[in-house]
């Protein structure tokens, strides 16, 4: 069988080597980079522009953004016909392809991130390697932790007043730094499918922008979840214990907090929702308006084969839903879940209907071509770019997030300054 | 005893002093090292299909798969021959079943899905073949989007894969307006028609021009003016697939018609 003849299914005329080689990992990618961009730009919202009622959502955004990171390089490894050669992008990087900085980008911002993090945290490694140095009869499992803990403080043990100000500066710098890389991580990404010009739906060069507008609606979605779930569980665990848990006395005390801090992301949701679905608008009424030759089955697919994917499930669904829901008065946390659940929705729709909805027609322009997306995974390549692969690399960040909150507590951990 | 300000001191002037020296050597691209040395080149293959002569039986196509071992089962061609049916309606119908490597056995268009169009011979107003390969455009959308280089364009202006270097992302699938491009069912990298590029280089012709009863297709260097094939080029009236797309393809063709995508 060859690549991409599984999945997909042919209809009038099409080229006989056309298939929808890139399929839904390839959806994944600008959606997990998404959220990595949008998670970053969250975090720096409070760090760079001092916006103090992010305070909380911000150190958490930050440890998200870093566990989604990996997790931004799954689906591309993962829909490679040669996985283990991915590593040449780097060997040999050819530099007029835009693949070919994705190494580069990353590690950048990669160490941006985890610099930052540092720098948060530095104080928290101290006081840990500190506290476990003292203690006498050391459990195993201990040492390890303490010598984890040494390694991360990378021997900086000052934790006086004067350097935690430094402290405090690097990470906004670093916080103002990371911002344009991490516009320019997934504006990269839109840039990807912009600047094909054989592929008359992506060609426009308002997709980074879109890919960007889109990626900070989803990643402040992503954040406003796992912060109501964490807190809902935290406030679980106050109930029963009937103790403190990291800093919080009683369950009021959580919902106050956790209300408020919601109300104040969700105006900046709203906010970019607005832009992206802005642009995204102005592109369709472009492409409309100028009725250039691809016009004629770009109509057809986006009108007519795509609607209920384009019109229903994104821009309804996705985005006008969330948007009245969140707009009413008098938000309340189980309306605001539901908001960001379809506003996450939305922008998997919107990559979905970018990514697959670009290769729904031929060539040609006398023929379409119709994923099926493969659910048994009955052999490698159903799986990995099946159903199953793409579950895997949605569960992947959280898994991911629980490991780290073990070394970078986003909520019980005091901050200083 | 030197200071800091000292060794800073030394350090820029030692720099200074040996980027004068140093500035005097090049470095240069082995491209043009290449042409400086062995002058401009003296072949620049181009292929030639004349669509008047082409019936549609497909040997080309058999030929192809055959002598460059593409599996002969699998729905995927580096070579295929296209039928356009205009209709006194005035509706194009087209279609390509397997690439037409076993020709066009019936007047049945082939729509896809296992369905088929059945056109009377007295409704047709037109209807031709055209077969379509590699451009080997001069100016390659798929060499420029390959991240790690494993595509890329020889002097002679073929563009080849490197079976070994590819990573198979599928962005050059992606970036060709043509689909010529796919993934090899056994080498699981991106393929396409190199213009029979071990056999051209020895003298002989590509396998599908070789197999064409008809002379519809011709392979010659653009370069020698003597070539049959250049002279087509430019003394006829030819044209190319898609220009629209500033690939400067050199597949040209005779009789190609308006409504060929």
């Amino acid at each position: 069988m060859v690549h991409g003849e599984i999945w997909t299914l042919k209809e009038l005329f099409c080229l006989p080597n056309e298939y929808i080689y890139w399929s839904i990992q390839i959806v994944m990618y600008p959606f997990m980079t998404g959220l990595v961009a949008g998670a970053f730009v969250l975090s720096s919202l409070y760090h760079v522009f001092g916006v103090k009622q992010l305070k909380d959502i911000a150190r958490f955004a930050l440890v998200f953004s870093l566990a989604l990171l990996p997790v931004a390089m799954m689906p591309l490894l993962l829909h490679l016909q040669q996985p283990f050669r991915g590593i040449n992008v780097m060997m040999t990087s050819h530099f007029t392809s835009a693949i070919a900085a994705f190494g580069i980008v990353f590690m950048t911002y990669g160490s941006i991130v985890a610099s930052e993090l540092w720098f948060l945290y530095r104080k928290h490694f101290v006081t840990t390697a500190m506290a476990l140095k003292e203690k006498r009869n050391k459990s195993q499992f201990e040492w390890l932790r303490f010598l984890l803990f040494r390694t991360l403080t990378l021997g900086a043990y000052d934790i006086s007043e004067e350097s935690l100000k430094k402290d405090e500066k690097a990470v906004k710098v670093l916080a103002g730094a990371g911002i344009p890389v991490a516009c320019f991580l997934h504006g990269y990404a839109g840039f990807i499918f912009g600047s094909v010009k054989a592929n008359a739906l992506w060609m426009t060069p308002l997709m980074p922008v879109i890919f960007i507008m889109s990626a900070i609606v989803s990643g402040i979605a992503l954040c406003m979840l796992t912060y109501i779930v964490t807190m809902e569980l935290r406030k679980l665990f106050v109930s029963r214990k009937k103790s403190s848990v990291g800093g919080y006395q009683t369950r009021d005390e959580i919902k106050s907090v956790e209300i408020h801090v919601i109300k104040m992301t969700a105006k900046y949701l709203l906010l970019f929702l607005i832009l992206a679905i802005t642009l995204e608008l102005l592109d369709l009424i472009f492409r409309g308006y100028t009725a250039v030759k691809s016009w004629d089955v770009l109509r057809s697919v986006i009108y007519g084969k795509d609607f209920t994917n384009i019109f229903i499930l994104q821009y309804g669904l996705g985005n006008l839903v969330p948007f009245i829901l969140l707009l009413l008065p008098g938000l309340t946390l189980r309306r605001t879940v539901l908001s960001v659940l379809l506003v996450l929705f939305g922008v998997f729709m919107m990559r979905y209907n970018v990514v697959i909805g670009g290769q729904a027609f031929s060539l040609t322009f006398m023929g379409y071509m119709h994923y099926e997306m493969p659910m048994i995974p009955d052999s490698w390549e159903t799986f990995k770019e099946g159903l199953f692969g793409a579950v895997t690399v949605a569960v992947t960040p959280f898994v991911l997030f629980w490991i780290l909150n073990k070394v970078f507590p986003v909520f019980a951990y005091e901050e200083s300054h | 005893m030197i200071t800091r300000r000292d060794l800073l001191k030394y350090a820029i002037k030692g720099a200074a002093g040996l980027a004068l020296p140093l500035a005097a050597f090049e470095i240069m691209n082995p491209k043009k090292l290449l042409a400086d040395i062995s002058g401009p080149g003296k072949v620049r293959w181009a292929f030639v299909v004349d669509t008047y002569k082409c019936v549609g039986c497909g040997l080309c196509v058999k030929a192809c798969k055959i002598e460059n071992e593409i599996p002969y089962d699998a729905n995927v061609t580096r070579t295929w021959v296209e039928r356009y049916v205009l209709t006194k309606d005035g509706k194009l119908s087209a279609d390509s079943p397997k690439g037409a490597r076993d020709g066009f056995e019936t007047n049945k268009i082939d729509l896809g899905l296992g369905q088929f169009k059945d056109i009377k011979n007295e409704d047709i107003k037109k209807a031709y073949f055209v077969p379509k390969l590699c451009n080997q455009c001069e100016n390659p959308p798929c060499v420029q989007v390959c991240p790690v280089g494993a595509t890329y364009q020889t002097p002679d202006g073929v563009v080849l894969v490197d079976r070994t270097w590819c990573i198979g992302c599928g962005y050059c699938i992606m970036a060709c307006p043509y689909g010529v491009r796919f993934f090899h069912p056994k080498y699981h990298t991106a393929e396409k028609c190199n213009f029979c590029y071990h056999r051209i280089t020895k003298g002989l012709k590509t396998a599908c021009v070789q197999a064409c009863p008809f002379g519809a297709r011709m392979i010659g260097n653009l370069k020698d003016p003597d070539d049959p094939v250049a002279k087509i080029i430019t003394t006829e009236r030819v044209s190319v697939l898609k220009s629209e797309y500033g690939t400067k393809p050199q597949v040209y063709y005779i009789g190609l018609d308006e409504e060929v995508r």
